[in-house]
């Protein structure tokens, strides 16, 4: 069972009270109604899968019930960082050299 | 006397405290302390069990966990009767009753040993070639009929009456392993004063110090040094010693599985003892110290009851005071089998020879060997092993041939040298390195926080082991926080060292030969098996196991793994590291469900969610259903009444006069803020900036893929606070959904979302009569149809307490939605009942509810409609906003499979026969008639008897549905093909005038 930090509790908590929410940093549209079917596409189906670091949401939900970003690496199932909310994709990552 | 091979004087039980004992009926005399393994062998007993594929009698190999043969049936009573428990785990107690396995009629005499004899047939790969054709026969004959012949113990057949308890754990410092590298480990750790946790599975703790007699720790025995420093362990305060514990499973963060066996041991456990207690422990540190498992040797007929790996027989007589036979013989390729004959030559046992393999080793032991006079023979192999149900002879040859010389043994004990049990170190995902010298695999690349320290990391000798582990048990308390140490290492006086040994086949095993010499006892693998498999076409070491089951019984190969592995790579003419290891997986020995599933059985496997006015339904006699974790009313029989009955009769009362339905467990959430409406109007299809106060209004949520996702009544009780309901399965993850848009895509409205779904029981008082039966119990406020039309809200007080009353229908009759706080809510039921009697009121259930609104085609998300059901698809495209800019699903809603032509549409179904009720999920044709598989082009959603309307009624997703109107289509089912017409959707009152008054 993995030991998650939450950015807002500032704690490691069991991954049990948790929930993985999909990848992160995909954006809604501000005009989403005027989106090609192209870029909608993008937007709901296409995730990235990849093999190593992955940007992901997760939700809190059994403790403060906050939605936060958490980078994970894939291959070692190894949290690198979790951050709040709306904040910007990190450009640096603690302990991952390129 | 505890046993005629019980040696007086040697061992550490107490021959005073005797505990009797029976095995397949007969009746035996151990000593507390002896395991069961141990009890028979003082008692002359090796013959215990048949083995899985060949039904070849088998013995006791081991001492210890890696026991792949000697699996019994323990029965305690006639719901206790575990399977597959190692005699050699399995503690004694006084009446232990143990049964043998996987023979008729008797041990001595199994019919199904003619497997043996036919073996040839049963090669590798045997029942993947076999049991192929024809392909019908095999759920139906082969399976069934192999299931019976293999296989070990029998299941019990009652529920486990016994309890289990689990517990969580926080520690500085795990030690996993309590023999001298864990105990010198968790020493060091626990001397900083930080919190450790040393665990192991056997019941005492000393590991390999419960045979080697040469160890010597500050001054004293090694064992009896092992037990000082356990006392000294248990006395701390930051230390927690768990002995009968074995850790199972190392996962990730340093969470590990460790399984306690807490009172399996004991005569008659008390009720307040569970059986055993699962530990979850995360540990800042982990210290691995797992030992090593010995080898057997793989020579023919290697299997005979008798031939056993000399460490355990060592621990046979050196602790528990038994000698395995009378006349032993020893087949080693490595020092460490000498100290068994070293130790049974001492307690009086005649060793008849020691076959050694090497051609002419030197040391100590070899020495001392030779001055007892035992006779020692190197370079030569045992080719075979004599004898039936227990060895009688070994037969020896030069190893690289020449002539044979036979020697009468009651036992043989063997070693073929030690594998590190490397199998948590692997299961953390750490990556084993092969060492070319040693030709052992051992602890390479670490991937947790975790250290190895002793045999299981590949070191050599008791000296250095504690110094490692002593080192590194520090070390791991000083990474976990913990400040210097105050205590001094323990002292290593004298001690044993054995390395090296060989793997694979032994001479006389060679390619170039047909015997049964074993390399994994419990599936029934041999050297033979192993060339075919490569000879067959497996390369990979992976593709091997699988396909000779090498490795795959409940021992996990502990003992074969590395034989097996050794006997491919030669096959293969490779180097053993290109072949690979199997990857070890959890758990390390068997886990009993019952410690894994602990309380969450029965009534506690799940919760159980009750409304507050189930009591009341209860007395009524209602009949519950299971709606995800609610039970709900689902009819109320009257006494002679089937459901049937009582369903029509509810479903008629409620046209005719009025009916009481709980709603409680509809969702509910509370959405309020000033940007409430805004939040609504993203999350909702429908508008409603300009909805009034006071009003409700029906709303479907989409997902962005523009799928129906929920839908319910929202009542909006002041500008900025609105009163939202859900399905009853739904209200969770609509609430997860709604927090996931306010807290991400749309931060910036000012909005609260409270789930309120058990603060208010929800009374629907449905039908002609409804206003007259709340109406004398409502205070404040209007009831009269121009002030309270359908679809309205008002807030006021009914039967003294506050109020949310509805007006709104889910029947299509006039209705009503009485919500009140849950702590009222069976006394306001009560109030409504008592008031509804005088009209001829009656409760309904949730079966009725789906027949009254399926009467009206009111659909319920998740039934009607599964995830790919759009608004339009339901019919219900009035309920999207055409003017909005935006709402969740809007574009999805556009996309080009969603505005297709052709598309699956709700519509209903009428049968020709109006008796005949369709099947709900039952497939559509156009052409009955023509080839199977036919094309199917839609299904039932729903379907009843409808009483009301004096006929059956369906729902069904039909493509192009609504272009269909009148159409014949067909239903085929087994019994033949049902004719139906499609109709609208609204079978009752299909202008809706009974809803407005």
């Amino acid at each position: 069972m993995l030991l998650i930090r939450c950015p807002y509790c500032e704690e490691e908590r069991p991954e049990l009270e948790f929930r993985n929410a999909g990848e992160a940093h995909i954006a809604r549209s501000a005009n989403m109604a005027g989106e090609s079917d192209h870029d909608f596409e993008k937007f709901f189906f296409i995730r990235s899968n990849p093999k190593g670091i992955i940007y992901e949401r997760w939700r809190h939900v059994h403790g403060c019930a906050r939605f936060f970003n958490a980078v994970r690496d894939t291959v070692t199932d190894k949290f690198v960082m979790t951050y709040k909310a709306g904040e910007p994709k990190p450009s640096k990552l603690p302990g991952v050299t390129k | 006397m505890s046993g005629a091979l019980r040696i007086s004087g040697a061992g550490r039980l107490s021959q005073a405290k005797t505990a009797r004992f029976s095995f397949d009926g007969q009746s035996y005399t151990g000593i507390e302390g002896d395991t069961l393994a141990s009890a028979l062998l003082a008692n002359g007993v090796h013959l215990v069990g048949r083995s899985f594929k060949y039904h070849r009698p088998r013995g006791i190999l081991s001492a210890g966990a890696e026991e792949p043969n000697a699996l019994v049936q323990i029965v305690r009573d006639d719901a206790r009767k575990t399977p597959n428990v190692r005699a050699t785990v399995q503690e004694l107690y006084d009446g232990l009753a143990a049964n043998s396995q996987n023979r008729w009629p008797s041990l001595s005499f199994d019919v199904g040993a003619v497997n043996d004899l036919a073996s040839p047939l049963f090669s590798a790969g045997f029942y993947y070639k076999t049991f192929m054709w024809p392909k019908a026969a095999w759920k139906s004959l082969y399976e069934p009929k192999i299931r019976e012949a293999a296989g070990l113990g029998i299941s019990p057949d009652r529920p486990d009456p016994d309890h289990y308890s689990s517990r969580y754990a926080h520690c500085d410092v795990l030690v996993l392993g309590g023999g001298a590298a864990g105990i010198a480990a968790a020493l060091a750790a626990a001397e900083t004063g930080v919190r450790v946790i040393l665990a192991d599975e056997q019941a005492e703790f000393g590991g390999s110090l419960r045979f080697e007699s040469g160890a010597k720790i500050d001054g004293k025995d090694g064992f009896t040094w092992a037990q000082a420093a356990i006392a000294r362990l248990s006395a701390m305060d930051n230390v927690r010693v768990l002995p009968r514990t074995t850790a199972f499973g190392y996962y990730a963060q340093n969470f590990v599985g460790l399984v306690e066996r807490v009172s399996d041991h004991l005569k008659a456990p008390g009720h307040d003892q569970p059986r055993e207690r699962l530990w979850q422990v995360r540990a800042k540190r982990v210290v691995l110290a797992s030992g090593a498992i010995e080898r057997h040797m793989v020579f023919a007929n290697n299997d005979r009851p008798g031939v056993m790996l000399a460490g355990a027989a060592r621990t046979f007589l050196n602790h528990y005071g038994v000698a395995v036979g009378r006349n032993v013989g020893v087949y080693t390729a490595n020092d460490s089998a000498y100290g068994a004959a070293i130790d049974l030559k001492k307690a009086g046992v005649n060793v008849a020879a020691i076959v050694d393999l090497r051609d002419n080793p030197t040391g100590p032991v070899i020495d001392e060997a030779r001055a007892l006079g035992i006779e020692i023979n190197f370079g030569r192999a045992v080719i075979r092993a004599g004898g039936k149900l227990r060895v009688s002879s070994m037969t020896v040859q030069p190893k690289n041939g020449g002539g044979e010389r036979t020697i009468a043994v009651d036992a043989i004990l063997m070693s073929a040298g030690w594998t590190p049990s490397v199998h948590l170190f692997s299961q953390s995902r750490g990556k084993v390195a092969f060492n070319d010298e040693t030709k052992r695999f051992v602890p390479g690349t670490y991937a947790q926080d975790c250290v190895s320290v002793g045999a299981c990391s590949g070191t050599d000798g008791l000296s250095a082991t504690v110094d490692e582990a002593y080192v590194a048990g520090a070390k791991a308390a000083r990474d976990a926080g913990a400040k210097a140490a105050k205590g001094t290492k323990p002292k290593v006086d004298a001690s044993e060292s054995w390395s090296r040994g060989m793997l694979g086949a032994a001479p006389g095993a060679g390619p170039d030969t047909t015997v049964k010499a074993f390399v994994d006892f419990q599936n029934d693998v041999t050297a033979k098996d192993i060339r075919q498999a490569v000879h067959e076409g497996m390369r990979s070491i992976e593709h091997v196991k699988r396909f000779t089951t090498n490795g795959m019984a409940t021992d996990q190969g502990k003992t074969s793994n590395m034989h097996g592995l050794a006997i491919a790579a030669e096959t293969l003419g490779k180097p053993i590291p290109e072949v690979g290891l199997t990857t070890f997986r959890a758990p390390y020995t068997p886990v009993t469900f019952g410690a894994i599933v602990s309380h969450a059985r029965g009534p506690l496997f799940d919760p159980t969610r009750r409304t507050a006015i189930h009591p009341w339904a209860e007395a009524q006699g209602a009949v519950f259903e299971d709606v995800g974790q609610w039970k709900r009313a689902w009819h109320f029989p009257k006494a002679g009444e089937d459901m049937h009955a009582a369903v029509d009769r509810e479903c008629v009362a409620v046209r005719n006069q009025a009916g009481l339905f709980d709603a409680s467990t509809l969702g509910k959430i509370e959405v309020v803020g000033p940007d409430a409406a805004k939040f609504m109007e993203l999350l909702y299809t429908n508008p409603w900036e300009k909805l009034e106060p006071g009003r409700c209004r029906y709303g479907i949520m989409l997902r962005e893929d523009g799928f129906i996702y929920d839908d319910g009544v929202v009542g909006r009780l002041a500008s900025d606070r609105f009163h939202v309901t859900t399905t009853t399965g739904g209200a969770p993850r609509v609430m997860n959904h709604m927090e996931d848009y306010l807290q991400t895509e749309f931060p910036h409205l000012n909005v609260w979302l409270t789930s309120i779904t058990e603060q208010w029981a929800v009374i629907a008082v449905q039908g002609p009569k409804s206003r007259d039966i709340i109406e004398p119990l409502v205070e404040g406020i209007d009831m009269s149809d121009e002030a309270l039309p359908h679809m309205s809200v008002r807030e006021g007080k009914i039967c003294g307490v506050p109020t949310r009353l509805f007006r709104m229908s889910f029947t299509g009759e006039r209705g009503f939605e009485v919500n009140v706080p849950a702590d009222y809510g069976q006394a306001v039921w009560e109030a409504l009942w008592a008031e509804g009697q005088k009209h001829g009121a009656t409760a309904y259930g949730t079966e009725a509810m789906h027949v009254l609104r399926a009467e009206k085609g009111y659909i319920i998300v998740g039934q009607d409609t599964d995830g790919t059901v759009t608004p339009n698809d339901a019919g219900l495209d009035w309920a999207v906003g055409k003017k909005k800019a935006d709402f969740v699903g809007i574009r999805g809603l556009t996309r080009p499979d969603l505005v297709a032509k052709g598309r699956k549409q709700l519509v209903g179904l009428k049968t020709k026969d109006p008796k005949v009720v369709l099947e709900e999920g039952a497939q559509i044709v156009e052409d009955p008639k023509q080839a199977i598989p036919m094309k199917m082009i839609g299904h039932v959603t729903s379907s009843y008897w409808s009483q009301n309307c004096g006929r059956s009624i369906a729902l069904a997703l039909v493509a192009g549905g609504r272009d269909r109107m009148g159409d014949t289509l067909y239903v085929p089912m087994p019994n033949g093909v049902i004719e139906v017409e499609v109709t609208g959707m609204v079978f009752f009152d299909e202008t809706g005038g009974r809803l407005n008054g």
